[in-house]
């Protein structure tokens, strides 16, 4: 009797084991149906010319598929954004995890998760019918549909991911290092400065990692605040159209395996490469880097 | 006591008053962008709450839109989203919970568990109109499901997996060892001790993870776009194959695309405040629960 | 008698929240002296000790009366500038807590936060201090690598040497040896007989033989409650207390 359990018990563990290699095997066939749909525009254009072409027309004729107006799009908007979000979100963990009294962090904490659930179209929607209109007459703007409307809206969107893990990150640094400075003689400021923060330095940069990855892959903002103009920008206030924007907006209207469709696909398996490379970065620092303190005893 | 000590005293009088003072110049600068990251939050809630409230009655709830979506309600909207939300979950709930189980419970550290669980921190990391793209490629047109809700929800488990795996794990390592330990102390298999001791005392974090991604998948655009959601259609779903009208698409399309975009603008924000109500609710919801669930816990 | 008293304190109460930890604990410390606390675990002797630089601060629920006179001032009064106090009261933890950067960097820390710019002035204090924590022929030669791949008696006397560079006049240290090895041990029990000439030291310990061997003082809790304090060998050979005698002779504790 006993047997019969334990080839059940091993069958079950062979079950859930088998179920837990679902995600991996989701991840891979993302990869495969994005080659196997986005690899035939190379037989037009050629890897360089998709990337770096200066002209992204695709329904013109004949079409140019260069994207490399989005791909700056995404670069320029994703670091705008971090630009906003990182000291504000970093900022905010410092405030939760060293200065907020107990009751106020579990006020802050759950408005802050709440923001992260907001979801994006919300957003855009907000960036378009408030923000848009605010700056368009406060800078005297053309159209406040451009890079820095979608930059704030997405260091909006990025800002719960960097002060979450960031506070994670802060909280996690053993109490006695910070009363070992503070027993020096050390200022609060100085200990967070000089000792917090050095000691948390990886998992806030994974934080910001992760973050930076959400903002760039984030795609209704982008969509309908950032102008989906498909050129290079000049200024911060000009528009752009950042890779998902493309791909939301034109999908639609690409003929069915028609070479705009295989360049959309094409351009999807860009933006997958960049937050592959972001996760895995963050995946690798946080390991790499273990966190000052968990290991030194 | 010593000349030395004169020194150290002189420079650290000379200093003190200035690191006083910079600590706090600096401490309110943190404190101001805290608030600030939080009153975000009310700021878009406030903009949302202010001008959608007026465009909600109940045949806004009730009623198909009118008038080339100019007027009338949002009944296909709303039932559309639950559909997916709902059948998302369906889907996506038992393939993450046993993969929580396999990972909290059985897998042991080693080269396979980093595996997986990179697995599972990328496709976390998988940008949302990334998925619509799989959806669009794998289950509309390879699988030929077609755009349908099964294509849609398929796609938003597949996104909202790594949100349910996240919550099961967490729910899994709040239940304390001696559980486990009194279980196979009893002569109970490992199977038997998950599912009849385990298992149930992660349930309530299990059912949080559960509602968390409902409400991730109601609230995505992208990944429904391309696989199930319509424009306009005057029926309600009959079966797994139809396409639907979803809120958040709905929204995206009065505010881009829609006949009269600036005489809808009430409409929109109707419909903006009933997808932030029903995703903020369900979050709120959580949040509330879980804190109970911890002072419980203690 | 009385010039060379240091530091006392008045009917000094602790609370956590409204668990009292400490009760009307008055005791003289005198300077250039070994003071050892001893006691059963949970007795409150760490927790005074936290008193002593106000480390207690940092716990939100704690709340402290009465009065600790250090030179003359009270430094439980509002007015207090905790900063200043700690670094004229320097602390020596129970386990090794080197910060994660050189072991030159986690002893110059001390005099950097205070404002001390002058190189010259920082390495030849860094320098003095490792020796007096008799730590300098060890490290003299990788004072540039991480603190962390010291050994566990090493870093704690990295610590110790870190509290000396700021010249504290008293040093508190809360069973600086608990985590250590015998031989270890025996160089920190060595290094603070060496100290005391220059600081006031008061030190907690759970080793009755520790305590014997290195104060000149001793102060036995119990429950929160200072039971007998005395000269450290008359408390140890000629105990007045009843309570006192069964803990030294180990019937209890």
């Amino acid at each position: 009797m006993t047997s019969a359990r334990q080839k059940k018990d091993k069958g079950v563990r062979i079950l859930f084991f088998s179920v837990a290699l679902t995600s991996i095997a989701i991840l891979l066939m993302i990869v495969i149906f994005l080659f196997m749909e986005g690899m035939p525009i190379f037989n037009k254009v050629n890897i360089s010319q998709f990337i770096f072409g200066h002209y992204w027309y695709p329904t013109s004729r004949p079409p140019d598929f260069g994207i490399f107006p989005l791909i700056l799009a995404s670069i320029f908007v994703t670091m705008l954004s971090a630009l906003i979000a990182v000291p504000l979100g970093v900022m905010t963990a410092i405030y939760l995890a060293e200065l907020a009294s107990q009751r106020v962090a579990n006020v802050v904490k759950p408005v802050i998760e709440l923001l992260a659930a907001l979801p994006s179209v919300v957003v855009g929607f907000f960036g378009m019918v408030v923000v848009a209109p605010f700056l368009q007459e406060y800078f005297g703007i053309a159209t406040g549909l451009n890079l820095f409307n979608a930059s704030l809206m997405l260091a909006f969107m990025s800002l719960p991911t960097i002060c979450s893990l960031s506070e994670d990150a802060i909280y996690s640094v053993p109490v006695m290092l910070k009363e070992g400075s503070l027993a020096l003689g050390a200022t609060h400021l100085q200990t967070i400065v000089q000792v917090i923060l050095p000691a948390s330095i990886s998992g806030i940069s994974t934080a910001i990692i992760l973050g930076m990855s959400r903002a760039i892959g984030e795609t209704m903002v982008v969509l309908m605040v950032a102008g989906g103009a498909a050129m290079i920008p000049m200024s911060i206030f000009d528009p752009v159209r950042p890779m998902p924007a493309s791909i939301a907006a034109e999908m639609a209207e690409a003929a069915f395996r028609g070479d705009h469709y295989h360049a959309l696909f094409a351009t999807g398996i860009v933006l997958f490469l960049f937050t592959l490379s972001f996760n895995i970065l963050a995946d690798y620092i946080s390991n790499k880097y273990r966190q000052a303190g968990e290991a030194s005893l | 006591m010593n000349k030395e000590k004169t020194i150290l005293d002189l420079s650290f009088e000379r200093v003190h008053k200035r690191r006083q003072l910079v600590q706090t110049i600096i401490f309110s600068v943190v404190r101001m962008a805290a608030l600030l990251s939080a009153t975000g939050l009310f700021i878009v809630l406030y903009f949302i709450v202010s001008n959608g409230w007026k465009a909600i009655s109940w045949d806004f709830l009730t009623q198909f839109p009118l008038d080339s979506m100019t007027k009338g309600g949002i009944l296909p909207c709303i039932v559309g989203t639950l559909c997916l939300g709902i059948g998302a979950i369906v889907v996506a709930l038992p393939i993450g919970v046993a993969t929580g189980i396999y990972l909290n419970e059985y897998a042991r550290p080693g080269k396979l568990l980093r595996i997986i669980r990179l697995g599972i921190s990328n496709l976390a990391g998988v940008p949302s109109v990334v998925f619509g793209l799989f959806g669009l490629a794998f289950f509309v047109i390879w699988l030929g499901i077609g755009e349908s809700i099964l294509a849609g929800v398929l796609t938003l488990a597949a996104l909202t997996l790594p949100v349910i795996i996240g919550s099961t794990e967490e729910a899994l390592k709040a239940v304390p060892n001696t559980y486990r330990e009194a279980s196979l102390a009893l002569g109970a298999s490992r199977w038997q001790t998950i599912s009849r001791v385990v298992l149930p005392a992660a349930m309530p974090g299990v059912l949080t993870g559960a509602i968390l991604g409902l409400s991730r998948a109601a609230g995505e655009t992208a990944p429904v776009m391309f696989t199930a959601a319509v424009f306009y259609t005057p029926y309600l779903p009959t079966s797994l194959f139809d396409k639907i009208m979803a809120l958040p698409y709905h929204i995206y399309v009065l505010a881009t695309a829609g006949t009269n975009i600036e005489s809808t603008r009430p409409l929109q924000y109707g419909t903006a405040l009933v997808l932030i109500t029903l995703v903020l609710g369900m979050n709120f919801a959580t949040i509330l629960w879980r804190a109970r669930l911890r002072k419980r816990m203690k | 008698m009385s010039e060379n008293l240091k530091l006392c304190t008045k009917r000094l109460n602790f609370y956590y929240g409204k668990a009292q930890a400490l009760y009307d604990i008055s005791l003289n410390v005198k300077s250039s002296q070994v003071t050892a606390l001893i006691g059963p675990s949970g007795c409150g002797k760490s927790t005074f000790l936290r008193c002593l630089n106000r480390m207690n601060d940092l716990i939100p629920i704690a709340s402290v009366e009465g009065e600790i006179i250090l030179d003359g001032f009270n430094i439980n009064d509002p007015s207090t500038d905790v900063v200043l106090l700690r670094r004229r009261v320097g602390m020596v933890f129970q386990k090794p807590n080197p910060f994660p950067k050189s072991i030159f960097d986690n002893v110059a820390y001390g005099l950097r936060v205070n404002g001390v710019k002058n190189k010259a002035f920082i390495e030849s204090r860094v320098e003095e201090s490792l020796k007096k924590s008799a730590l300098w022929e060890e490290v003299k030669d990788r004072l540039q690598e991480s603190a962390l791949g010291l050994s566990g008696g090493q870093q704690q006397r990295l610590c110790i040497a870190r509290v000396l560079a700021i010249e504290p006049e008293i040093v508190l240290m809360d069973e600086p040896a608990s985590a250590l090895d015998p031989i270890a041990t025996q160089k920190i029990e060595d290094l603070i007989g060496e100290l005391k000439t220059n600081y006031t030291i008061i030190i907690v310990t759970h080793n009755m033989q520790q305590a014997a061997r290195v104060s000149d003082t001793t102060a036995f809790f119990y429950m929160g409650k200072l039971i007998e304090v005395g000269e450290t060998e008359s408390l140890f050979t000629r105990p007045k207390l009843k309570r006192t005698e069964d803990y030294i002779t180990g019937r209890f504790g």
